[in-house]
Order: structure tokens, then C-alpha cells, then sequence
């Protein structure tokens, strides 16, 4: 067994191997590799009884599980409209200009991922953002550089 | 009028009853004495559907079956919204209280509250409030339990039968309808799907009782409703508030003076001009208040410094991209108002087209598959309608 | 008086309708011959309800109905042609189109596709609304058998559903959401690299021209024109009973004459038939399971790999080869008629026309898509060339004829070339579910006791029909000499049609729970009439007719038996010298199997 498949097989003990428990099971991968790969698809496809294309189809539909490869740090901004009333570009304009990435992309050490998100339900303290699962509100240029380079002193 | 901007503690405060009491009072009564309460108290889905919540218990308890599921939709994800958050976070017991008199009622021995991935940071403490939960059903012989479900970020899944399918495993997509959900949920058996608020209101009916809780509110609105304010208001937040509440009141008391247009239930609600809040109030649509508006309380406020056509792209860019696909007036008719508008304002279209795409409005709101489509319709006609100027120049 | 409780009445258009409790809209409006529209419909399928082109008018309701799935209820009144409907239907279109490639000039599907054809009803262009296709498309020519064009999905999904309801196979998805949704296959790879068996069921149910078969008619033309080439083709018995379809006639019409005629005026050097091939299958295949059935009763050898199944159907192959690699012992190792018609092209028949193998080019006339594969499969090139240089579908026949010019409806029979021309009764039934079972039954049978297969007129009924799974039982008795070891034995086979039922099939070997010996399997719902190569549209209604026209062939065929076929024994005595599974036969007619990738 690969580690991918060791990885997925401990997911299944835990959910189940039914078709209810293929989203906790994406979510898992998720939460272990930052992105839901190939491998990974398959393993649960053999696991679960199911297609490849099939668990492809499910990932794919939710905005949260990728399949493309992100950081260890995926930074989500919220562009809804009362975020982007208060200002949400120049949170953006700040992080590319620290991060020295643009929307859409993971930093070349793979440490963090820019990326989009929409209405994240704390638009009475926007702008707002994700990093993975902590809620950042109220922010600014300087609340974000404080934010982010805490994040670079983790591992 | 006043007194209703009062802060009423109904859904948010704390009361002599404990919610656990409330459901042990409820727990001794007669479930058909439940529903028939419910139905009297005219209680409405909070989740901006606005369906017969009293109705929805009696038909899942009426169905066949043994197995039967609650379901607390805590998807929330219309813009604007977000006071599930804040029942979550901070009554948590309220809305678990109502999923506990919803088992006894329907039978239900299975609960999930379906909650969005945005929200995960909610996890621990929402489990530590399901384990002293189960303790009091344990106490009060309730063979009900309840789980965390957790999204990934798609906004369509608020939509019951698309929760359900989430939930099954599947793309969240909306079924067809019928059949619903109280007959043919959760893996084929009958199931209530619930609004978060709608849970906690159920409970407040059986807490203060049918009478009292129809004195909150207006004729077909009965109740009261967490409004999330937000925008351009130097207060806001999140506010429990009564139903017939006037836009012009309203505005008075959240508007920072220079109030151009408030979007009344997010980018899937009515965009409401000034010269209109006078004769706008909040409310389900019945015969009292010829303009009342449906909404699951997403308030958002513009002044005159906002572009609507800003405003406007923002909301279709937000459905183009979060509609499930699945059906042709939603997934190309969202993608067709956004270009639209564009090149309108680019002038790259005349003006007259805005008239072809508020046609093609009309027709999503009568073909879509789901709300999300059908909803498309209110914010684009109500801005265009209203703003038409600034669609243009 | 139950069955009166379960009937409702509706009103349609004024018409009173009475129907079952749960007819939906559009059924009962069909029993009044109601015609709505529809897109992502299929009767092969479940029901959808996602391209909203079928809505109606429900009296009380706010919104309009779609009527594919709604259900009929007492009362209910229903208009399905009013101005708010048209209205809202002809938008629908347009917004279809405006999501649409609508060069139809080069379309493959032009003058059959449903878009086009609402489009045109509805007076719809691409002038209402601004064209949201998304720019960069490309066509994934990837794949021997299917080509998938993106840019003409109208993204009804009925590929999806085919795939995995009626195939069970899976290797499309939905993906994404929103404007990125889309039909892709595992991570969006190209179809030959994902476990797509080729079978072109998703080919038959697509609307539109975005799933089609790989063409390769262009270079037969070239072929035709080329006077050093000599051309020759062999067409498969559902071809003919189909090919009037692509030409103005119902399904089933019998217009083999014509299309051997059609054929030879296309410039086609030789019209064979692969009837003659199915005949020579059938005794490769019959020797081949009795010499099974002696290792395992007679020699107790219990390695012997039974039941042993079919494996002339390409779709079918790939199949297994996918989802059961462990199980390929259980194929026959006969190639499929095609095929051994391929090989045999280039040596026999070379060597009989005095023609040059390099110079020859072999083409096949089939109902199928997989075959395109199954011709440019490596270890297909026993005569040492590639045995088939390609394989063309019934519609790709039919577009070659009507480029020819010919009148179809004009030109008079014609009968088949000879060598390889000649056939029973036996091989045309190959293109029915059933019909490899029942040919190699009449052989069989009469192989081990000397006698006719017991049933009458030799039609074995058990067999045929549209279920998807069949079995029969046949008692042994009174076996010659040379067979006494299968003396009392009950010979069962199964025959199943459709990926989903191969796959009941393949779980009971697998669970060792299977009964039978001998198993026929075909990818196809309805065997090869009802291939991905077919006319479009396929349906029930459509594979019975085919079916009928097949059975008529065989009852008006003089010979009946595989054996009989007298350019059967004239390969035998002449070319194949060491007999049925002999060293020759091994080397042209037979052939080994590939393990794949199951996910």
C-alpha cells in the first residue's frame, strides 16, 4: 500500500466505505494534503466502489476541495459585495505585494495559496479571509502584514 | 412603529426557561398537539424560502417509514446573511432543542445539522454542545442523535434537495420536486429540512406558546426575525427584530444619512430604491402589505457613493459561479446577464437590450430548476428597473 | 377494483386524458399524441428534468412544470402550447445556442441533431443573446472510436446517465460548477486514457454533434481512388438491417441487395460479407468451448477456465479487460468475426485474387464504434500487416452513399462477392442478442449427438429478446462416440447484453457462483443492432424492428448452420489444412488479451 493509499484507508475506517461518506473522506485527503490528487481519487474510488470520473465529478463541484496542488497556507478573500464595498482590493493588492503572488497562485516554497473566495457570513466586520479554517475580519494593509508574517514563522 | 426596532431577545436572549426545559415541556405533550400548534402560529422557514414549517413537520410525521431524518440547514451563504452564525455560536442548545422536538414529533432518531465549510472554526464548539445534548435526550428517554455534516464551499447546497444530495454523496444539485424531501429525503426516507432560525423559532413557539408568539409580527409574518445589517451603517450586526417593519424606519435607523438603496434578502432578494422605502415593509407576501418582501434577513445598505452597476455584476459574478449548472436558464442565463450588462455599459450594446434581459429574467425565474435561478430574476429586475441610468452611462 | 383506485384523469389542451397515478406529464400527453419537446429526455434513461425545454403550463402553479418530470395529479390541467410557454421555450433555445458551436456547415450531426432541429422549429439564431462558448475548445481526437467536441455539448448529461446506468462503466462525469460545468472524463485526460471501452452508447444518446465517432470515411475515399489499392470490404449483419434508416426507409426494412449494390457503385473492388466470417467464428468458437468442456469433465482438469464466454464484441473486451483482468481466461480466445476476416483478407483471399497483401486494403462495414479500436489493437496484425485498415459505422456508410450520388431507392439488388461471400442463416443472427448463443448452439449440438438442436424450426426463443439477461438449459443425451463424456450433461448458457448486465455476470464468476458453461455478452442494450455505430436514434422500439428484420434474414436463409456454409469447408480443406484450432488457425483467428487500468 502507498502512503496515498494508507491515507485513504484509515478515512474509511473512520467514515465508512459508503457513498455518504465520500465527502467527509474528500475533506480528510483535504485536510492531510491540501488538494485532492489523483492518487488519492483513485484510492478512494477502490475504496468506495466507485468510478474515478465519479469522485472527480464530486471534488470538482465543491469550491473548497482542489484538485490542483495549494499551499500550506490557503488564504481565501472574500469578493462578495459588502467586502468588496470596504475595500477588499487593496487586502489583495497587500498580500500580492507580500506574498509576491498573484490571485490564483501558490508561492514557490508552497507555504501559501491566493485565491478567491465568495460571501464567508461576517459582513458586518468585513473585509474578511480564510487561512485553511481561521476566519480573519476587520482587516487592513497593516492587520494582514501582522497576520501573514505569523504564518511565515510557522512551519 | 417604534417599538419594534426594540431589541426583542426572542431568538438570541436568555430566558428563564432553559432551551433543554423547553424541550422536556414540549417532550410531555402530544405530537399532533406539537403540530397543530406550530401550523396555528403561522411560523415560516427562515431560511428565505418561507415554507409552512408547522406543515413540513405534519407531512414528514405522516410519512411512511421507520427511518426518518432532522436535518438543520446551516448552508448559509446568500450575501449578507449571517446570522446562523450567531444562533450557532452563541444558542447553540436553541437550535438543538428545536431538532429535538422535531425528532419526537416526526419520529426521527437521526439528526445532522449540515453545516457550511466556512464555518468549520464552529466544530469543537458545536460538538461539545451536541455531547451535553445527548445527554439531556438520554435523560429524557429521546433515542435522537445528532452529527456535524460539513460543506466545501458551494452556496447551491443551501437549497434542501441539493443539501441532500451533498449529503448522499452526490454534486449538490436540487432534485426535482416531487418528490419532496418530507416524503423522499435523506437516502429515500422522509426527512425535515430546517433553517437554523427556523429550528430556534419552532422552539420559541413551543416556549412562549401559540398566542403570544402570533402577537410578534403582522397578518402572514408572524414572528420575529434576526436581521444581519451591514454596508454603508455605522451599526452593524446582527438584530432581532419584528416582522412589518417599514424600509423607511428601517433605514432611519441604520442608514448612514446618505442611503441610496437597500438590497432586502441578499443577492437573491429586492433591491429597494429611497423613493420606495416608505411604502416597502418586511415581511412574506400576503394580503395585509401589498409590498412586503420575503427574505431571510440579509439587509444590505447603499449610499450614494456605490456604483448599482458595481453592485449588480458582483451579485450575477457570484451566481454565474456558484450555480450548479445543471439546467440551461441558470447556469447560461446567469453567464448572459453578466456579459450583458457589460457590454451595455461598454456600449458595445444599446441600452434596448437591458429590455431582452429582463425578458430573459423573466423566463429564469419560471424555468429554473431551483431558487437559485428563479431568484436571479429579483435583484437584476429590481436594479435595473430602478437604476436604469447608471446600467448605461 | 384496485386498479380503478390508480387511475387519474387530467385535462391536456381541453383533452381529457386518463392515466396511471404517476404518468408524468409528458407520457400522458403522448398517449393523446401531445407532442412537448425535449432535450436531456431518453427513454433509455432516468429521468433528468435539467434542459427545461419540456415546460408546460400547470393551472395553479406559479412557475411552469417540466413536464418530463412531473407527475400526473387528479385534476390537473395542463396546457402545453401556450404564448407564456413558446415564449419561454424559444428562450431557452436561444440560450442553448448562444452556449453552442453553430457551424453546422461541418457538423457531422447536421440534418439529425436535436438542437438544430428545435432551433429551426422555434426560428432561434445566435443573434438574440451574446455567445458565452468558451474560447480555446479542442476536439479530443484522442481515442480510435469516439471524438469529443466540447464546444457542442449542450450538457444534458444523457452521456453521463448512458454510461453509468446503462453501461455501468463510468468514465464520464459532470465537473465543476456553475460556467465551468462540464462533462469530462477522470481529471479531464483524453478519452483513451481513462477507462472508456469504446462502446459509442454515449454516441447514440448525445443530441448534438459533441460525442460522434472518429471518421475515417475520408480515407477510404482516398483508398477507393488510389487504382493500385484494391479495396475490399465486409459488413457486419446489423449494418443491413439498419442502413436503410441513414436512406429514408423505417427500421428493419431489408435492403441488403441495395447495399451491396451501393457498395460496388461506391467503388468498393470487393463486397464481402462478414456473415462468412461469423460462420467460421462459430466453428473456431464451438471446437474451442468442447474442448474446454473435455478438459474439465472428461480429463478432470480443473484450471479449465468455464464458463467460457464470447468475445467478439469489442466494447465488451475492453470491458473486462478494465474491470475483471483477472477473470481473462474466461474469453474465448477466437478473434471476432471482423477481425478474423481482417487476417484472413490479407492471406486467403490475397492469395485467391492474386493481389499483393500490401496492396490491399480492408475495410469493415460495422454497427460499431469499438471496432475502430479493436482494428488498431497492436497484436491485430497476424498476416503481417494491419489485418483491418479501418472499421466504418452504418452512418458513416450511409454518409459515403449519399456522397456517391446513388438513388438508394432506385438502385437494384445486388448480391455479395464471392470469396468470403457466403453465408447461413446461423451468421446473420450474430447482430441480435442471443444470436452468437443460438448459432453456436445449432453447431454445437449437432457436433456432439448428431441431431438438430431440439427446438423447432431450430429458432431457439429462449435466447432471443430484449431482457438483459437470458439463460437456457439444453439436456445432452444420447451423444456420439467421441462426445460420451458430456452424455446426460444439462449444457446451461446466459446470454446478457449491456455493460450493467455483463457486470451480474462477471460478479458471479467472480463470487464462483456461476451456473453456466458457455456465455454470450455483448456491450451493446440489444446486441450489435444496437450498436454505438447505428443510425440515431436508438431506442426500444428501434433495436425490435432491427431484431425482427435479423430473424426474418435468418428464417428465408437456405442454410441454417455454420458448418453447413460450403466456403466454410473450402477454407478448411484448402488453407486452414490442421482444421479448427489448428497451428494456421491459431496464428490468423486467434488472439490474446491486455490487462487495463481499473480506475
Amino acid at each position: 500500500m502507498t502512503k496515498t493509499d494508507t491515507m485513504v484507508k484509515e478515512l474509511v475506517d473512520k467514515y465508512g466505505n459508503k457513498r455518504e461518506s465520500l465527502l467527509p473522506i474528500l475533506q480528510g485527503v483535504y485536510d492531510i494534503e491540501h488538494f485532492v490528487s489523483d492518487e488519492a481519487m483513485v484510492s478512494i474510488a477502490r475504496n468506495l466502489d466507485l468510478s474515478s470520473a465519479d469522485v472527480y465529478g464530486k471534488s470538482t463541484f465543491y469550491s473548497f476541495l482542489d484538485t490542483v496542488p495549494r499551499g500550506k497556507f490557503v488564504i481565501r478573500v472574500c469578493k462578495t459585495i459588502v467586502c468588496d464595498m470596504h475595500d477588499k482590493n487593496q487586502i489583495v493588492d497587500t498580500l500580492e505585494n507580500i506574498l509576491k503572488i498573484k490571485v490564483g497562485e501558490t508561492t514557490l516554497n508552497r507555504k501559501f495559496s491566493l485565491l478567491y473566495t465568495n460571501c464567508l457570513g461576517w459582513c458586518h466586520k468585513g473585509p474578511a479571509m480564510l487561512v485553511n479554517d481561521d476566519v480573519y475580519t476587520n482587516l487592513t494593509p497593516e492587520s494582514i502584514r501582522e497576520i501573514i508574517t505569523d504564518y511565515k514563522n510557522r512551519d | 412603529m417604534q417599538e419594534r426596532l426594540k431589541r426583542l431577545d426572542v431568538i438570541l436572549g436568555i430566558h428563564p426557561e432553559s432551551p433543554y426545559q423547553v424541550m422536556e415541556k414540549a417532550l410531555k405533550r402530544a405530537p399532533k398537539d406539537i403540530i397543530s400548534d406550530l401550523i396555528d402560529s403561522g411560523l415560516k422557514g427562515r431560511g428565505g424560502a418561507g415554507f409552512l414549517t408547522g406543515l413540513k413537520w405534519k407531512f414528514a410525521a405522516a410519512a411512511e417509514g421507520d427511518e426518518k431524518f432532522v436535518v438543520c440547514n446551516a448552508d448559509e451563504g446568500e450575501p449578507g446573511t449571517f446570522k446562523d452564525r450567531e444562533i450557532l455560536t452563541i444558542v447553540p442548545k436553541k437550535v438543538l432543542a428545536g431538532m429535538g422536538i422535531c425528532a419526537y414529533v416526526t419520529g426521527a432518531k437521526k439528526g445532522y445539522i449540515y453545516l457550511r465549510g466556512e464555518y468549520k472554526y464552529l466544530v469543537p464548539h458545536l460538538e461539545r454542545e451536541i455531547a451535553e445534548f445527548h445527554k439531556n435526550c438520554f435523560k429524557l428517554e429521546l433515542d435522537f442523535n445528532v452529527e456535524v455534516f460539513l460543506g466545501s464551499g458551494a452556496y447551491v447546497c443551501g437549497e434542501e434537495t441539493a443539501l441532500l444530495n451533498s449529503m448522499e454523496g452526490f454534486r449538490g444539485e436540487p432534485r426535482n420536486k416531487p418528490p419532496f424531501p418530507t416524503n423522499n429525503g435523506y437516502l429515500g426516507k422522509p426527512t425535515v429540512v430546517n433553517n437554523v432560525e427556523t429550528l430556534v423559532s419552532a422552539q420559541v413557539v413551543s416556549r412562549i406558546g401559540v398566542e403570544e408568539f402570533k402577537k410578534l409580527g403582522i397578518q402572514d409574518s408572524h414572528g420575529s426575525k434576526l436581521f444581519s445589517v451591514s454596508g454603508d451603517t455605522p451599526r452593524p450586526g446582527i438584530y432581532d427584530l419584528e416582522f412589518g417593519l417599514s424600509l423607511d424606519e428601517f433605514v432611519r435607523e441604520f442608514g448612514d444619512g446618505d442611503t441610496k438603496a437597500v438590497q432586502v434578502g441578499g443577492a437573491s432578494g429586492f433591491c429597494v430604491p429611497r423613493k420606495k422605502f416608505q411604502s416597502t415593509t418586511i415581511g412574506f407576501p400576503g394580503g395585509l402589505t401589498g409590498d412586503s418582501l420575503p427574505t431571510g434577513g440579509s439587509m444590505m445598505i447603499f449610499n450614494s457613493s456605490r456604483s448599482m452597476y458595481n453592485v449588480l455584476r458582483n451579485y450575477l459574478d457570484f451566481f454565474e459561479e456558484e450555480s450548479c449548472g445543471q439546467c440551461t436558464p441558470c447556469r447560461i442565463g446567469c453567464q448572459q446577464l453578466k456579459v450583458g450588462i457589460e457590454a451595455v455599459k461598454r456600449g458595445d450594446k444599446d441600452p434596448e437590450y437591458l429590455q431582452q434581459l429582463l425578458k430573459l429574467t423573466d423566463t429564469m425565474k419560471i424555468t429554473a430548476k431551483c431558487g437559485l435561478g428563479q431568484s436571479v430574476a429579483n435583484s437584476f429586475s429590481s436594479i435595473v428597473d430602478n437604476f436604469r441610468e447608471e446600467m448605461i452611462y | 377494483m384496485e386498479s380503478i383506485k390508480n387511475i387519474i384523469s387530467v385535462k391536456i389542451n381541453g383533452i381529457d386524458v386518463s392515466i396511471e397515478k404517476g404518468t408524468t406529464i409528458l407520457e400522458a400527453a403522448r398517449k393523446i399524441n401531445v407532442r412537448i419537446p425535449t432535450l436531456c429526455h431518453h427513454e433509455d434513461l432516468c429521468v433528468a428534468g435539467n434542459c427545461r425545454v419540456c415546460v408546460v403550463e400547470v393551472e395553479g402553479a406559479k412557475n411552469l412544470t417540466a413536464s418530463c418530470a412531473a407527475p400526473c395529479e387528479q385534476n390537473m390541467v395542463i396546457k402545453t402550447n401556450t404564448p407564456k410557454v413558446r415564449s419561454a421555450r424559444k428562450d431557452l433555445i436561444a440560450l442553448l445556442v448562444s452556449e453552442h458551436n453553430t457551424q453546422c456547415t461541418t457538423c457531422y450531426r447536421s440534418t439529425n441533431c436535436e438542437l438544430q432541429a428545435l432551433a429551426s422549429e422555434y426560428n432561434v439564431d445566435n443573434n438574440t443573446y451574446l455567445s458565452v462558448l468558451k474560447s480555446g475548445l479542442q476536439v479530443d481526437r484522442s481515442s480510435w472510436s469516439i471524438e469529443k467536441d466540447d464546444s457542442k455539448c449542450v450538457r444534458c448529461q444523457r452521456c453521463v446517465r448512458t454510461c453509468a446506468e446503462l453501461q455501468h462503466v463510468n468514465a464520464i462525469t459532470v465537473a465543476h460548477k456553475g460556467k465551468d460545468m462540464k462533462i469530462s472524463t477522470f481529471m479531464d485526460l483524453p478519452m483513451n486514457e481513462v477507462v472508456c471501452v469504446n462502446c459509442g452508447q454515449c454516441i447514440i444518446h448525445c443530441p448534438t454533434g459533441a460525442l460522434t465517432e472518429r471518421r475515417y470515411f475520408d480515407n477510404i475515399w482516398e483508398a477507393i481512388g488510389d487504382e493500385k489499392k484494391h479495396v475490399v470490404i465486409n459488413t457486419a449483419p446489423s449494418v443491413r438491417v439498419a442502413i436503410g434508416e441513414m436512406l429514408g426507409y423505417p427500421p428493419g426494412a431489408h435492403v441488403t441487395g441495395k447495399m451491396v449494390a451501393a457498395l460496388k457503385k461506391i467503388g468498393f473492388d470487393s463486397v464481402l460479407d462478414t456473415n462468412y466470417t461469423a460462420d467460421l467464428t462459430i466453428v473456431e468458437e464451438g471446437t474451442e468451448l468442447l474442448g474446454r468442456l473435455k478438459s474439465k469433465i472428461k480429463d478432470e482438469d480443473d484450471s479449465v477456465a468455464l464458463p467460457m464466454i464470447t468475445s467478439c464484441s469489442p466494447g465488451w473486451v475492453k470491458f473486462i479487460e478494465h474491470m475483471y483482468p483477472e477473470h481473462l481466461g474466461h474469453l474465448s480466445t477466437c478473434k471476432s468475426p471482423q477481425q478474423m476476416f481482417g487476417a484472413l483478407a490479407k492471406t486467403y483471399y490475397a492469395e485467391k485474387i492474386g493481389v499483393k497483401p500490401e496492396n490491399i486494403v480492408s475495410v469493415a462495414a460495422m454497427p460499431c464504434a469499438a471496432k475502430k479500436f479493436e482494428a488498431n489493437r497492436p497484436e491485430m496484425k497476424s498476416s503481417g500487416y494491419q489485418d483491418i485498415d479501418a472499421g466504418l459505422t452504418t452512418r458513416e456508410i450511409g454518409h459515403m452513399i449519399k456522397q456517391a450520388g446513388i438513388d438508394f431507392s432506385e438502385i437494384s439488388d445486388s448480391d455479395f462477392d464471392s470469396i468470403m461471400g457466403d453465408s447461413t442463416g446461423a451468421a446473420v443472427i450474430f447482430g441480435a442478442t442471443g444470436g452468437v448463443m443460438e448459432a453456436a448452439l445449432r453447431t454445437a449440438y449437432e457436433l456432439i449427438t448428431g441431431r438438430d438442436v431440439p427446438f423447432d424450426r431450430l429458432n431457439i426463443e429462449p435466447v432471443r429478446g430484449l431482457e438483459g439477461i437470458k439463460h437456457a438449459a439444453v439436456k445432452l443425451e444420447n451423444c456420439l462416440e467421441a462426445y460420451s463424456f458430456l452424455e446426460g450433461v444439462e449444457l446451461r448458457v446466459a446470454v446478457a447484453h449491456g455493460l450493467k448486465n455483463a457486470r451480474i455476470i462477471m460478479d458471479q464468476i467472480k463470487d464462483g457462483t456461476s451456473p453456466y458453461h458457455f456465455i454470450e455478452i455483448m456491450a451493446c442494450p440489444g446486441g450489435c443492432i444496437g450498436g454505438g455505430g447505428q443510425p440515431i436514434p436508438t431506442n426500444d422500439k428501434v433495436r425490435m424492428e432491427r431484431i425482427k428484420a435479423i430473424y426474418q434474414e435468418d428464417s428465408d436463409c437456405k442454410l441454417r448452420k455454420s458448418h453447413e456454409n460450403p466456403e466454410i469447408k473450402q477454407i478448411y480443406d484448402e488453407f486452414l489444412k490442421d482444421g479448427p484450432l489448428g497451428h494456421k488457425s491459431h496464428k490468423l483467428l486467434h488472439t490474446h488479451y491486455t490487462k487495463r487500468n481499473r480506475y
